[in-house]
């Protein structure tokens, strides 16, 4: 079904398909809307889950956890201040290996307040063992969630499922809204290998010596470096297994494609925008003047930011004369996570080919700073001429 | 052989003796019971047994004399401390290693 609504609502609508058990959030803007949502679907029995208001982000994902450990579906949603508050159950999410699905409404993170948008808060969090998913608008958002728990439960480690706040969260944009049928067909109950039992008591994740040992029936047991190599060995794989999930989705809801990244105009293209979120469908734009200016240059969106796609990316940007990644974060004292990540990826798959595209980092919106598109486009413009400078270009400083 | 094929992919104990690893490892220090102070073992009869109560690793056992399992003892000294004729005492495991060494 077909429907107008905002991207809160289309997330939302996303989690009451899963058949999520448990819901629990701490209001925070950009994000409020999509847990009120929730909670009316709740209020009304129109979902049949708990929903449970806690006084804090870190209490949220904390009964996630536990939600999650009993064998229960669960959701959360945050943004900004809040993710970085449950920071330390974020990485105990992932430790644990609880597919529980999160959405990160992106939001600018303090000091100073700020409630805009840009992508600081769910970047900072890259290294916690999450995988993330970016979404550029609302259809992919509500495929996302649908996605996200299937692949969450299929590897055993929780997902991100971030959009741009206010951008997608709170505008209005057509979208299709799937049959519960086909969900269903789609996304089967969760049935975890083990889920807490007081017939099977058993102590989860207390403290874990550096070296192996032997449990009590005498088997060989993982150190703590163990758990942690498998955690990265499995979300590499999981790359894998998305792309699994992205074949299953095409073939009951007819949409989808590459669950990686989502190119625009790419195949003969010599200059390719990159970036996530919302920003590459604004830079489509750009790329469309660019176009008619006789400049051959493509929008590349990247959909996976962890596990990172490198070799899907290293072979959509070989041979391209220069690669321009736009970026609402950076990793204060060097330049975007993201433009380092994808450095790391063309030389460790390109070097000594002859093949490397020159490599362009640009900061915008950081802290809701409007992002023109006549700047993006007169950026791209500047750097295709070849004028690449050493430090990140920050659009529309005024300083 | 590793760990690859154990059956979980998390830190994941059950309730029973060694599930949360050789703790004795971590001891500085180690008791030492003198059985010619220890109640039960000069009366020779079921009687004080405080350390094997107050043990918090469960490793000292309610016997004649009591034995001390230093696989998981973890050297907290609270047996040594509580022990009413001061019977157990805290020596430094260093005493131990060099006695193995000169053997060695």
């Amino acid at each position: 079904m077909h429907i107008i609504e905002n991207g809160n609502v289309a997330a939302a609508l996303g989690v009451m398909l899963c058949r999520v058990n448990v819901i629990a959030a701490y209001p925070i803007t950009p994000q409020t809307p999509l847990t009120e949502k929730l909670s009316e679907y709740v209020e009304s029995g129109e979902m049949k889950a708990e929903y449970i208001p806690v006084e804090s982000e870190h209490s949220a994902l904390a009964v996630c956890i536990a939600a999650s450990s009993a064998g229960g579906r669960s959701f959360t949603a945050t943004s900004a201040n809040g993710l970085l508050y449950m920071h330390e159950q974020v990485q105990w999410a992932a430790g644990a290996r609880l597919p529980i699905v999160m959405c990160v409404v992106n939001r600018a993170v303090g000091a100073p307040w700020n409630v805009w948008n840009d992508q600081q808060d769910s970047i900072s969090q890259r290294d916690t063992g999450w995988i993330q998913i970016y979404c550029a608008d609302h259809q992919q958002i509500i495929d996302s969630i649908i996605k996200a728990y299937w692949l969450a439960e299929k590897v055993s480690i929780p997902i991100m499922v971030c959009y741009d706040g206010y951008i997608l969260s709170h505008t209005y944009m057509p979208f299709d809204v799937p049959d519960q049928k086909k969900v269903d067909d789609f996304l089967p109950p969760f049935n975890p290998d083990y889920a807490l039992n007081p017939h099977e008591p058993a102590n989860l994740n207390t403290v874990t010596l550096p070296d192996v040992r032997l449990d009590v029936r005498g088997e060989l047991a993982h150190g703590y470096m163990e758990i942690r190599y498998l955690l990265h060995e499995e979300m590499r794989k999981s790359l894998t297994v998305a792309a699994e999930a992205e074949k299953r989705f095409v073939d009951i809801f007819g949409r989808g494609g590459d669950p990686y990244i989502e190119p625009y105009l790419c195949d003969d293209a010599e200059y390719v925008a990159v970036g996530l979120g919302s920003l590459t469908y604004q830079l489509r734009v750009c790329v469309d003047t660019l176009r008619k200016e006789g400049i051959k240059a493509g929008v590349m969106g990247i959909r996976f930011y962890r596990p990172f796609p490198d070799i899907a990316l290293a072979n959509a940007l070989k041979g391209k004369k220069g690669v321009i990644v736009f970026e609402k974060a950076l990793s204060y004292g060097y330049e975007g996570a993201l433009v380092s990540d994808l450095k790391s990826a063309l030389y460790e798959h390109l070097a000594g080919t002859g093949t490397l595209p020159v490599v362009q980092n640009i900061i915008a919106g950081i802290g809701g700073r409007k992002i023109r598109t006549e700047d993006l486009t007169q950026n791209l413009r500047t750097a295709i001429k070849g004028q690449v400078t050493y430090e990140p270009v920050w659009i529309g400083l005024e300083i | 052989m590793g760990t690859r094929n154990y059956r979980r992919k998390t830190s994941h104990s059950e309730p029973g003796p060694g599930d949360g690893g050789r703790t004795g490892s971590w001891r500085v220090e180690r008791p030492v019971l003198n059985t010619s102070l220890c109640i039960p073992c000069k009366r020779k009869a079921e009687a004080c047994f405080i350390c094997w109560l107050l043990c918090p690793d469960v490793v000292i056992s309610r016997t004649i004399p009591p034995t001390i399992d230093l696989e998981y003892c973890k050297g907290c000294g609270i047996c040594a401390e509580e022990c009413p004729t001061k019977a157990i005492t805290m020596v430094d495991e260093s005493a131990f290693s060099e006695e193995n060494e000169g053997k060695e």
